[in-house]
């Protein structure tokens, strides 16, 4: 074992020798799960042993613990043994050299989603410049976030550079042991993003940054932890695309965010992952923790998320109401063509005084996927004068998918006000010949009361990332009808 | 502009028109008059392109093209205007959105740029006013929580903004008030052009006291069983349907 350590820390180091340009093609780990396997990533990344006993404390947990088995979803059982749990960057050899050589259906759904050109090389994996899968990249405007004293770099890079932050607060809101995938990621994670927004700044620009899958059989681990001290505010936005893949991957990634007094978090996501073909064949199984805490007074945390993508979709981004006044909100559209499944919605625990939570939930289905909302709004004993609101909508388009609700609701404290409201249709027929008698297309047409459907989430969005959700639900829903 | 030749259409297997014949010219209005089931509606839906109706016969042309072989959003941008018996509601997307739309997707078929906002907004503003319609109904979803009056009227309003060859409006009299019918009898009357064909569908006579037609047919059991100039209508009003019927059936 101490051999292979010895070796990994020689790829490391030739990689620093010469650049990203280095050939490192073969660093990808063996498949399979045991202890040497998180020493080895631990070590791989030159983490400070506190990490690696966090890492290893996390996988013996894992070890003890089941693959859950309640969502609403169905899939062959994974073997964790047959994956590999580190893929380092490929070499540019293994590149496309251009745009060229990349898969036209691929560069053909980006133009559909206006993605810009140069953007287009990066997410399609063209040796431009230094992307990587599982290896952050690295951000662009560090130097004006740098003078505002924000810190935004990979996770690796905070574990070295602020290891007091890290170790205050990584695990601080999801626990190892939290549940299976959880503790599977804290055990292996392989990067992600860490930001920390000192006291009273408000960030000057919104954070932004691309996760993609690259590598086939590698399990994808992301590990983002944000906090925003007393009084601070930051926006930031969380987008994906995987390039078509056969076999189904496995994404399990956490993310923390901890919000001190009066502080404010606004994070966005539009996923678009590879969801499988019209078969079902292949897509991401993307099972994601996501919660935040407001663990100060009047602090706020707001969860956005358009989801088009993935095979199967699992999470629940969450929020914890610890401080007083402190408020909640989860603005999610959930879209699921052909064989895809989603089980997904929020959770909303009020602790503090007078805190507050909104939920609005669209759910769109076509094809043969199946949908479920779960959500959960706890009042505990102590939160008074708690308030929420759910509103959770479904849309079907076609005979053959199904959406599911399963909203629970733990009221333990006599003046909270909970309210919830649920609404179920259907494109029909009647509404369709309607718009194409007006000239307009069945597709554009559907796009267009999809749209409509959506648009008290869209309007939460960020301006650009709203345009790109709304394409990106075309895209999704191509050929959903007739 | 509109030339229909022995049209059979059947839906779930029951011939509904059996060998109608209808033409119309730019500039006319023509009346189509009958009792429930005669086909009235139907002829309407099959001429804008319901795929629910299976022609089994015969032709239908629009200026010279053969209709029948077009899609339905085809046959919308080549002119022709269906004002629905029944608008559907479609939630949360706006009206102006729709209306927008339908504007663009059509000239775009002519080969134009799509309408600039401002002059969409002034324009619909201007039809709306002509309509006695609120503005605010720019803003709601489409049909949605309008009153029957209000969704007629909202038929007219775009039907004023796609300035059609050719609209078609299905029983667009009915569920209304004197009042409303009076402004969408306006509206319509305001259409009247010599490069526009309309054709009312219509149970009563009343509405052809404010929309003077050219030409008024009675439909009986799928096929125009008599037609002839505005007094035809008249002479129904007195003497009903089984006149008609009657005559025919001889």
């Amino acid at each position: 074992m101490a051999s292979e350590t010895e070796n990994i820390e020689n790829l490391v180091n030739r990689r620093y020798e010469h650049g990203f340009v280095t050939d490192i093609a073969t660093d990808t780990m063996p498949p399979g799960l045991d202890e040497d396997v998180v020493r080895a990533i631990s070590a791989r990344k030159k983490e400070p042993e506190f990490m690696l006993e966090w890492r290893l404390r996390a996988y013996r947990q894992w070890r003890e613990m089941q693959e859950p088995e309640w969502a609403h979803v169905h899939y062959p059982p994974i073997d964790f043994e047959s994956i590999s749990y580190y893929a380092a960057p490929k070499s540019d050899e293994d590149r496309p050299k251009s745009l060229d050589e990349v898969d036209p259906k691929l560069l053909e759904t980006y133009d559909k989603l206006g993605i810009p050109l140069h953007e287009r090389a990066r997410l399609a994996g063209v040796a431009v410049d230094a992307v990587f899968d599982s290896v952050s990249v690295a951000t662009t405007f560090k130097e004006k976030l740098s003078e505002a004293g924000v810190i935004f770099c990979p996770f690796s890079e905070a574990v070295l550079k602020h290891p007091e932050l890290v170790q205050k607060y990584l695990g601080s809101v999801v626990p190892q042991r939290d549940n299976f995938y959880a503790a599977l990621n804290s055990a292996v994670f392989s990067d992600g993003s860490f930001v920390y927004i000192p006291k009273g700044v408000r960030c000057p620009m919104e954070l932004s940054t691309y996760f993609r899958i690259n590598a086939a059989n590698t399990g994808q681990f992301e590990r983002t932890l944000i906090i925003a001290d007393e009084g601070s505010h930051v926006s930031y936005l969380e987008g994906c695309t995987a390039p078509m893949r056969d076999e189904n991957q496995l994404h399990a990634a956490v993310v923390e965010l901890v919000a001190l007094g009066d502080a404010e978090i606004k994070y966005s996501t539009v996923q678009n992952w590879y969801p499988g073909d019209e078969n079902g064949k292949g897509g991401i199984y993307n099972f994601v923790t996501k919660r935040g805490d407001c663990r100060g007074a009047n602090s706020k945390i707001s969860w956005t998320q358009v989801e088009t993508g993935s095979a199967i979709t699992w999470k629940y981004p969450s929020c914890i109401l610890r401080g007083d006044n402190s408020v909640g909100e989860f603005y999610s559209v959930a879209v699921t063509n052909n064989f895809q499944q989603a089980d997904t919605g929020t959770k909303m625990i009020h602790i503090g005084r007078n805190t507050s939570s909104t939920i609005v939930s669209k759910g769109i289905s076509a094809g043969h996927a199946q949908q479920a909302y779960r959500g959960l709004v706890r009042v505990m004993p102590q939160a008074s004068g708690a308030r929420n609101h759910t509103q959770c909508d479904s849309l079907l388009i076609g005979k053959e998918c199904g959406a599911h609700t399963f909203p629970y609701m733990e009221i333990k404290n006599p003046s909270a006000k909970v309210e919830h409201e649920a609404t179920t249709s259907k494109i029909s027929a009647d509404q369709l010949f309607y718009c194409r008698q007006r000239g307009i297309s069945e597709e554009d047409a559907v796009n267009m009361i999809v749209n409509g459907f959506c648009k008290e989430v869209f309007k939460e969005l960020p301006m650009e990332f709203a345009v790109e959700a709304q394409a990106l639900l075309s895209v999704s829903l191509e050929g959903a009808v007739g | 502009m509109l030339e229909i030749k022995d049209l059979k259409a059947s839906i779930g297997g029951t011939e509904i028109l059996r060998g109608l014949s209808l033409s119309a010219n730019a500039g006319e209005v023509h009346a189509i008059m009958g009792p429930n089931g005669s086909g009235k509606s139907t002829l309407a839906q099959v001429i804008a392109g319901h795929e629910d109706y299976e022609v089994t016969a015969g032709s239908v042309t629009f200026k010279g093209e053969n209709l029948l072989e077009l899609a339905p959003e085809e046959r919308a941008r080549e002119g022709i205007f269906l004002g629905f018996q029944y608008p559907v509601e479609i939630a949360g997307v706006n009206n102006a959105y729709l209306l927008k739309a339908a504007v663009n997707a059509k000239r775009k078929h002519q080969g134009l740029g799509e309408i600039d906002a401002f002059e969409f907004l002034k324009l619909a503003k201007e039809k709306m006013a002509l309509l006695g319609m609120d503005q605010k109904f720019l803003h709601r979803g489409v049909n949605e929580g309008f009153s029957g009056g209000e969704k007629k009227r909202n038929e007219i309003l775009q039907m004023a903004m796609l300035e059609p060859c050719l609209a078609i409006l299905d029983e667009t009299d009915s569920g209304l008030d004197i009042d409303a019918l009076r402004a969408v009898a306006e509206g319509v009357n305001s259409l009247r052009s010599p490069d526009r064909a309309i054709i009312l569908v219509t149970h009563y006579q009343r509405l052809l006291d404010y929309i003077e037609p050219d030409h008024v047919h009675v439909l009986s059991d799928g096929r125009i069983a008599r037609s002839g100039d505005k007094s035809l209508a008249l002479a129904l009003e007195e003497k009903g349907y089984d006149w008609i019927r009657e005559a025919a059936n001889e």
